[in-house]
């Protein structure tokens, strides 16, 4: 299990009801199915992605995750994940908000972009930054948002979002292993995961 | 749809199968959606692997349009033809027949062994003909129900099947979903498109207008052969698609080099249509063409199970859902799939969504596909394993 699915994973309830918007093949809720007895559901854009996660047993559907949130009860579920998916959604403050009237909880979780390496590359090479997190060309890129962790408190604290934990942490894209900071975060930490709730 | 299109080589298929008939409603005749009642009722049906002793791996297969009982297998150790979807049913298949019990029936009205328009009105010991009643989607499914009530089948692992069959999977979640825990709906929608009912009433008209249609009673004369086989065509062209007429046969012509300065099947999609209408005339029944086709241009789920609300007829119960649609089916796109699950998703239930992309129209969810298989075996295998845990 990815390190920052497994940390994710520690803050879901066993038993509850668990929607994961970009869910890939499922990992995350096969998981915390096996784990945590959660019933799972999942949205993921990608055809190939979704099926080989419907093969595999998980409830998916195929779309696109600002969409296919909309249709859900309110409060449906107990957390509505969104891991590594933020920079890429064009209207983040909408897909938020949905995530949070459909769910009790949101987790969101998303590469920095103010960790030190992106720093570097722009003040020294004067270019864009390309990373193991955000390895793309600027004009080949899924990634239409630049998100560091103090922006995404900022806009959290404009718009009524509730941050019940805020964890940066320094940890490799597919490692199973890494560390939560306390130090610098905004600075050392590859990735921020936010858990969400309603004021 | 175009069922028994030539499949190519298969792998292990489920090897002999029996097709047997089940004579209900003798006593009391069975009351039909449109008032009217009908009886003695013959359902001809088709079993494969074994039920589980506690009855949870029945997996009940609904045809479409123009298909049988015969899902897979064989009749005879040198009968070639195996059955309509030998590429999704046998052993280590999509369903498979070493883990489930599969039953497939043919429809009411149908003409392949059930009871419809052929079959000989008891009143005055002639066939039907159009003095059968007309059915609807509601009134096969029920009579599939007397059916699994006969079989002794209680609960259905899942109820799978494409097109019509789709729409009968739909009515059997809403009408009995105490009963299916799962449903496979594919390549389906809860309504017809008017485009759709546009296409059915052309071929309905095709074959009313032969000659020999005679009101019906042409079972003791010339068929409406021409009629029917023009319906034929009708339906294969909306079963393909634009991709696939140009993939398939392109302006090809067929058996010669230049055009024929005639109205001979000069190019290889005329030649291809006409050779599939001939075909159809050999096994299919006009009127049963003409009830089958109406059933499914009336059946409306919202309407009949949710007063018009497709979310409130799927309201009730805990139905599981594989919906799965093909990207280049005009004849069911996959806007009408959508539509189904965001009625589910709003109900609450648990629904999985997929659109395959193909290029071979609604003859897709026939086709050999490791997607649709690995969908279809992932969803049954997960539905299996949660209902012995009793999560569901």
């Amino acid at each position: 299990m990815r390190y920052d699915l497994d940390l994710i994973a520690s803050w879901i309830t066993p038993g509850s009801k668990v929607l994961d918007l970009g869910c890939g093949q499922g990992e995350l809720l096969e998981f915390l199915h096996q784990s945590k007895q959660v019933r799972g559901f999942g949205v993921e854009r990608d055809e190939a992605k979704a099926a080989a996660g419907i093969s595999r047993g998980v409830s998916i559907l195929q779309g696109d995750i600002s969409q296919e949130v909309r249709d859900y009860p309110d409060q449906a579920f107990d957390f509505v994940v969104l891991s590594q998916t933020l920079q890429q959604v064009s209207e983040p403050l909408t897909v938020i908000q949905e995530m949070l009237r459909v769910g009790r909880k949101a987790v969101v979780s998303f590469p920095n972009f103010a960790h030190w390496r992106n720093r570097m590359q722009l003040f020294f090479q004067g270019q864009a930054p390309q990373t193991p997190e955000l390895p793309y060309d600027w004009h080949d890129t899924p990634n239409i948002r630049v998100i560091t962790l103090k922006d995404f408190t900022l806009f959290c604290n404009r718009y009524g979002v509730t941050i019940h934990e805020a964890v940066a942490v320094k940890t490799d894209p597919a490692a199973k292993s890494g560390l939560i900071l306390r130090w610098l975060p905004n600075l050392l930490g590859s990735y921020g995961i936010f858990l969400l709730g309603r004021q | 749809m175009s069922e028994y299109a030539e499949h190519g080589p298969e792998g292990s298929g489920p090897g002999l199968v029996e097709k047997r008939f089940y004579t209900f409603a003798e006593d009391e005749p069975f009351p039909l959606d449109s008032g009217q009642s009908l009886g003695p009722l013959t359902l001809a049906y088709e079993t494969l692997g074994r039920l589980d002793p506690d009855g949870s791996n029945a997996v009940l297969v609904c045809h479409a349009l123009t298909g049988d009982s015969h899902a897979a297998g064989v009749y005879s150790p040198s009968d070639p033809k195996p059955g309509w979807w030998e590429v999704m049913i046998g052993p280590g298949k999509g369903i498979d027949t070493d883990k489930y019990f599969v039953i497939c029936s043919n429809v009411l009205g149908g003409c392949m062994g059930s009871t419809g328009p052929a079959g000989l009105n008891p009143a005055t010991g002639h066939p039907y003909g159009l003095a059968f009643p007309v059915l609807t989607i509601g009134d096969m499914v029920r009579a599939q129900k007397a059916l699994l009530d006969h079989l002794g089948v209680t609960r259905l692992l899942a109820v799978v099947g494409g097109s019509m069959g789709g729409m009968q999977v739909l009515e059997w979640a809403a009408r009995f979903p105490d009963m299916v825990v799962s449903a496979i709906p594919l390549a389906t929608a809860a309504r017809h498109s008017a485009l759709h009912i546009a296409f059915h009433e052309v071929a309905r008209q095709a074959i009313v207008s032969d000659p020999n249609f005679s009101g019906g009673d042409y079972y003791h004369s010339e068929k409406p052969a021409h009629g029917l086989a023009v319906a034929r065509m009708i339906g294969h062209i909306t079963y393909l698609s634009d991709a696939a007429m140009r993939h398939k046969f392109g302006r090809g012509l067929q058996d010669r080099a230049d055009f024929s300065f005639s109205f001979d099947a000069d190019f290889q999609v005329e030649s291809y249509l006409r050779y599939q209408g001939r075909k159809f005339v050999e096994r299919f029944d006009a009127n049963s063409f003409l009830y089958i086709t109406r059933a499914a241009d009336y059946f409306d789920l919202a309407v009949v199970h949710g007063a018009g609300s497709l979310t409130q007829a799927f309201s009730r119960g805990k139905t599981r859902f594989l919906v799965v649609s093909f990207s280049s089916d005009w004849l069911y796109p996959t806007y009408q799939s959508r539509e189904l699950v965001q009625a589910l998703k709003r109900a609450g239930q648990d629904v999985s969504f997929c659109e395959i992309e193909a290029q071979w129209g609604h003859d897709a969810f026939l086709l050999d596909s490791p997607r649709l298989t690995g969908l279809v075996a992932g969803h049954l295998e997960r539905t299996r394993h949660d209902l012995k845990l009793g999560l569901i």
